[in-house]
């Protein structure tokens, strides 16, 4: 019986199942890759909201601070969405005809609540909690980006996992002096480790990296 | 071993009992018989392994499933997560904080009795009841009925319209039929006119229906409750001429003597009297001594479980022993002793204990007694000095006490005979709940117009012509007295989900002011009598002297009373009273022979107001550990003459009434007598009660409301299947209770220890781990446990945990994280028994972690085991490796993710478990986890007690203590410290984080025989 394959076909077959080693590692790290991506994890996209409201503008053209409508943020788990009536302490003087505006003015006549979507949305098994992490010296920026530069807001971070435990596990490169929370303009020192690790004695900053820190 | 035809061999099982030297824990008879069905069930470790397939779908129909799920899971991993709404307020309200729950007080109402609590309330859901530490009938504690309450509320199968005829109708249509019905009682004085109503202790209610009943002076209120205490109020009567109240101070008493009273579970001083019997049994706090309780009962109790002896009666014979106690202690009475006297050998002993403690001693009836048996305990507390001291007297906290049984044959005499126009029925179920020789449902019929107010459309709802929806306690604005009288104004935690109405609104409908609401009735009520404050109500009884106004802003004293969850300064005073010179005859008819029959209320279902409520149906019952469903109690020796076995059906005939019943056998119960549980059967009711059990009420005569001889049984050769937990989660013999005596603790304090080894802690192929910070830990105190289940269905209500049904049950995949084991030591006849509550014991080498392939169970650094369910993909080995078997597998999806009023109440800090994952007992970490938040946040440590697990929080004996273990001086370190602390199964060096203490028992050396 003739040879149907040359010779040289057993090179081609070696190199192919050696090669499938890398096809296979190459499609896990691309599969890895868009599971990081921000087609995956939403960072970086910005929702479309039923009022186009500008964190640019209100903070920093106006210089509204992050608490004068994420009321709860030092006290509860969650920052709130400011009610319809924070908004109508301003613009039922100001802009009050704007017909961009006029979603708020309804919500307020009709006593219905803006059907705003979230832009940060962990999981349901999460529990995260904003007040611990303001107080221990998180500040608003390292983990939401400069809301002060978004037009609409977008997702910073990728909220994953990986990304929580990062800072779970190396806090002191992300920790700010407390007073500096809620400013957006906040830059870390070139010293930051020093810092960290100061402030980590100081404010008695655990790296707590169990299940049940977060998942209950 | 078991004859031919799977009957115990009871003789074997006594010969068993007596040989073995040292003491036997056994928790069941099957278990001590060693049945093959036991065996078989052991064998398969996991009874949730059956291969039992209780879907109707077929095996190849399931490959088929298979195949297209495993296809489509792929293609479900490219979804992304979908855009979420978030809906802000428009105006925010003050107090609310977005995920920071508010605590309202209130209370709950069991017989019209108040409990005071706290309900948590996530912005307007209310999701958990926490006792109320400062009310005093609660001091902190809950009963079952209060924790379930939350699932009633949310039920979705409660009546959610009005109707008339069947039709819905609004509100302003009845009102427009009733304001018809005022102008003919304004003509006709009311005659005609009735009202049916439940106990009534509601001071603004009571006002109501006096303020009706004097403008049409010819209609008349009735009162009847399944579960009533006529033969207390009887009693007192028969004592001292007038009807008064009893309340106990368990705390300064030496020696209790129950007759028949399983005062520690059942009335609604339950809690208060836990807590004070309990307080003087924890001998690992300061005190040396204990106090000691005797209990003599016709059916095995709680109470029971906890005495220190016990004599099991049969419930006519209890008379028979009060006389003979009552002439040995020599009350001023004459009595007669009945010639035989069962129990004899007690009453000399016994009367010489009470007699060593003057004024420390306590004599309780059982409500379920006759006058008589109460009559005498009034005449032993007086002539041991008690009075005054141990047990006051005060005015009755019912605010218009009558004999309920006469009170229901009267309206049903009138019924008939055509006088009643018109019936308001506020709440209770009469037509289920009646006695069967007072023709209720029949009479009913007579009457020409009939509205029934109630939570559920049931047996009443279906035979009225109009059925209005009740507003839930937790929904209602309405008052309530607590067993010392102490009021509590109730406010709503949510506004009424069905558009619900209180008795109060209905009493209005009767009046000109047909439209006021309850919060108005209320108010209006206490804006009137709040300066008679203290001690006033029921007006005309108090007297002058204590009448002292009390100051006087109404609004304060509103707000105070709303916020402290009780009117201060409202419990009813002590009251002297004497006893009459000598009540006429002072004998009982010898005992009678042939067997009895004895009505209990049923410990989860109670008349059957909870039939519809999952959680207490799935609650094991206390002894039985019988879920959704009733059954004949009968003792072995019984069971053995009748040749009867577990689950056999019998048929009970009584006065000329049947009833079938399927049969349980059970330890410690007298013999010639069976008790069948009030409750179930019901014909009507919500999905989750229909075709429960079987109705006791259909042989219940108001002639023997409670127990009656007469009863014949027989065997109908035809079995049923009963779901009892009793097996499940088996420790396999290793004896994981500990107990001994006062005595033997004094005398020797490490007998504890030496029961077990415990190996040295380096012992372990793992490495030591080092908790800094806080390690938590548990001690539960067996010597206070007394079996209430409350722990449980507060765990269930916290943690979400889902119900199972009972067919998962019968194949053991009940779900509750902590579970009450109950054992028996000693013989069949009247065996000790002990209650061990068994949550996950977090060991610190735990089992569990080291065999989950996934880490889905991994060590936290506080000493947890924490269970992470997204990781699970529900191998099961974890459940498999714990020997403790408190890890609970979701084999369906068992949580209700659908029906939207369940979803208002789950509490949203635990996640909603899902099918195919394992859970268990975290300790409640997200309480661990909110306290721990405040106190970093606040710059300081937890502080002791700061941090209460849901069961520890609930238990009426303070059982249970949870705490930091690295810290010295917390109280769950001392309790450890303590000698009888001891971990469960300590010898497999798993290290335990839950220990237990053992039990103790404080027998009277001059009754060696208990």
């Amino acid at each position: 019986m003739p040879q149907i394959f040359h010779r040289s076909t057993n090179t081609f077959s070696k190199l192919s199942i050696f090669g499938a080693v890398f096809v296979i590692a190459g499609l896990l790290i691309v599969v890895m890759a868009i599971n990081r991506s921000g087609y995956v994890t939403q960072a970086g996209v910005t929702r479309e909201q039923p009022v186009p409201f500008s964190h640019q503008h209100h903070v920093a053209a106006m210089g509204i601070d992050c608490r004068y409508c994420h009321t709860t943020v030092e006290n509860a788990a969650v920052a709130s969405i400011p009610p319809t009536k924070t908004c109508m302490n301003c613009h039922s003087q100001i802009w009050s005809a704007s017909p961009t505006l006029e979603p708020v003015r309804a919500s307020f006549r009709a006593d219905q609540s803006i059907r705003w979507t979230k832009v940060h949305d962990l999981p349901d098994f999460a529990y995260f909690n904003h007040s611990i992490h303001v107080n221990k010296g998180i500040g608003c920026s390292t983990c939401h980006g400069r809301v002060d530069r978004m037009p609409l807001v977008w997702q910073h971070a990728s909220l994953q996992m990986e990304w929580c435990l990062d800072c779970h596990r190396h806090p002191e490169r992300y920790v700010r002096p407390r007073d500096q929370v809620f400013n957006m303009e906040y830059e870390a020192p070139a010293n930051q480790l020093i810092l960290g690790k100061r402030l980590i004695q100081e404010y008695k900053i655990q790296s707590l990296t169990s299940c049940s820190t977060c998942h209950r | 071993m078991t004859t031919g035809n799977g009957q115990l061999d009871l003789p074997y099982l006594r010969a068993k009992l007596t040989d073995r030297r040292g003491q036997l824990y056994w928790r069941s008879l099957e278990e001590l018989a060693e049945t093959d069905a036991f065996q078989e069930f052991l064998y398969r470790e996991f009874p949730q392994q059956s291969d039992r397939w209780t879907d109707p779908i077929g095996r190849r129909r399931f490959l088929h499933l298979m195949g297209a799920s495993l296809a489509l899971a792929g293609l479900a991993g490219c979804t992304k997560q979908p855009a979420e709404p978030i809906m802000p307020y428009v105006n925010a309200p003050e107090e609310i904080i977005p995920g920071k729950p508010l605590f309202f007080a209130t209370a709950a109402l069991l017989s019209g009795v108040a409990e005071g609590v706290l309900v948590e309330n996530h912005m307007g859901r209310p999701t958990k009841v926490e006792g109320n530490p400062e009310h005093p009938a609660s001091l902190g504690a809950t009963d079952v009925f209060a924790q379930a309450s939350i699932l009633t509320l949310y039920d979705p199968d409660r009546s959610q319209t009005i109707t008339q005829f069947g039709e819905i109708r609004s509100w302003s249509a009845f009102l427009s039929e009733m304001r018809e019905a005022v102008q003919r009682f304004k003509q006709n004085k009311g005659s005609g006119l009735r009202i049916l109503t439940e106990t009534v202790t509601s001071p603004t209610l009571a006002s109501q229906l006096k303020k009706l009943l004097s403008d049409y002076p010819s209609a008349k209120w009735h009162q009847y409750e399944p579960v009533g205490r006529d033969p207390a109020r009887a009693g007192a009567r028969l004592a001292f001429g007038t009807d008064v109240a009893a309340r106990y101070h368990l705390e300064k008493a030496n020696v209790v003597l129950s007759l028949d009273a399983d005062f520690l579970s059942t009335g609604p001083g339950k809690l208060r009297y836990v807590r004070d019997f309990t307080a003087r049994r924890k001998v690992h706090q300061s005190q040396r001594e204990m106090n000691r309780l005797y209990v003599l009962e016709s059916t095995p109790s709680n109470t029971g479980a906890m005495a220190d002896h016990r004599l099991p009666l049969k419930a006519s014979e209890v008379e028979g022993f009060a006389l003979a106690l009552a002439a040995e202690l020599g009350i001023a009475w004459r009595v007669e002793i009945p010639a035989k006297l069962p129990g004899s050998t007690w009453v000399g002993p016994l009367a010489r204990d009470l007699k060593r403690h003057p004024a420390a001693t306590i004599v309780i009836p059982g409500e379920h007694q006759p006058p008589l048996v109460h009559a005498l305990a009034h005449a032993m507390n007086h002539t041991l000095g008690n009075v005054g001291s141990t047990v006051i007297y005060t005015e009755p906290v019912e605010a218009n006490p009558v004999d309920q049984f006469e009170s229901l044959r009267e309206l049903v005499r009138e019924m008939q005979s055509g006088s009643v126009e018109t019936l308001l029925i506020f709440g209770g179920n009469p037509v289920f709940a009646a006695p069967v020789d007072i023709p209720f449902a029949d009479a009913l019929a007579k009457v020409k117009q009939r509205v029934y107010l109630g939570l559920y459309n049931d047996e009443t709802s279906e035979l009225c012509h109009w059925h209005i929806p009740e507003a839930h306690s937790l929904e209602s604005w309405t008052d309530a007295r607590a067993y010392d009288g102490t009021v509590t104004i109730l406010q709503p935690l949510i506004a009424p989900l069905y558009g619900g109405k209180t008795a109060h609104e209905l009493m209005a409908a009767l009046t000109d002011q047909s439209e006021q609401s309850s919060y108005e009735g209320v108010r209006q009520y206490w804006s009137s009598q709040f300066t008679r404050i203290p001690v006033m109500v029921s007006g005309a009884r108090s007297s002058s002297a204590v009448c002292q106004k009390a100051s006087g802003d109404f609004e304060e004293f509103w707000r105070k009373s709303l916020h402290d969850g009780f009117v201060a300064n409202s419990a009813l005073p002590a009251k002297p009273v004497a006893l009459t010179a000598q009540p006429a005859v002072l004998r009982t008819d010898a005992t009678t022979p042939g067997l009895e029959l004895i009505f209990r209320p049923d410990p989860h279902v109670y008349d059957g107001q909870f039939a519809n409520n999952g959680w207490l149906q799935e609650l094991p019952k206390p002894h039985t550990r019988l879920t959704w469903d009733n059954a004949a109690l009968i003792s072995p020796a019984t069971a053995e003459r009748m040749g009867m076995t577990n689950e056999e059906l019998v048929e009970l005939r009584f006065q000329g009434r049947r009833v079938e019943a399927p049969a349980w056998i059970l330890p410690g119960h007298p013999d010639d007598s069976v008790t069948i549980h009030l409750g179930y059967g019901r014909r009507r009711t919500g999905r989750v009660g229909m075709g429960a059990g079987f109705n006791a009420y259909a042989v219940r005569t108001s002639g023997a409301a409670w127990f009656g001889s007469g009863l014949s049984l027989s065997k109908t050769g035809r079995r049923s299947r009963l779901a009892c937990t009793q097996h499940h989660h088996s420790m396999e013999g290793r004896h994981p209770v500990r107990a001994g005596t006062l005595e033997d603790y004094h005398r020797h304090p490490d007998f504890v220890r030496e029961m077990g080894e415990e190996p040295p802690k380096d012992l372990s192929l793992y490495p030591e781990r080092k908790y800094k910070g806080n390690a938590w830990g548990m001690v539960i105190d067996l010597s206070s446990c007394t079996g209430c289940n409350a722990c449980t269905i507060a765990c269930q209500a916290e943690n979400n945990i889902a119900v199972v049904g009972r067919e998962q049950v019968i194949i053991g995949r009940e779900m509750h994280w902590i579970r009450v084991d109950r054992y028996y030591a000693g013989g069949l006849e009247n065996p000790a028994t002990y209650h061990q509550p068994i949550p996950c014991m977090q060991c610190e080498n735990a089992p569990c972690e080291v065999v989950c392939p996934v880490n889905a169970t991994a060590h936290s650094q506080e000493g947890l085991n924490d269970m992470v369910y997204n990781r699970c993909v529900g191998t099961r080995y974890c459940a498999n490796n714990c020997p403790y078997k408190v890890r609970r597998f979701n084999f369906l999806l068992y949580s209700d993710w659908e029906t939207p009023s369940l979803k208002l109440g789950r509490n949203p800090d635990v996640t909603v478990r899902s099918r195919g994952v394992m859970e268990k007992c975290t300790y409640c970490v997200q309480r661990i986890n909110a306290v721990k938040i405040e106190a970093e946040r606040e710059g300081r440590e937890i502080r002791d007690g700061e941090i209460a697990t849901a069961c520890e929080a609930v238990c009426p004996a303070e059982a249970i203590t949870f705490g930091n273990i690295n810290d010295p001086n917390s109280r769950v370190a001392q309790l450890k410290a303590n000698k009888l602390n001891y971990g469960l199964l300590s010898e497999l060096q798993t290290r335990p984080r839950t220990t237990y203490l053992a039990a103790l028992k404080n027998p009277n050396p001059e009754m060696k025989t208990s």
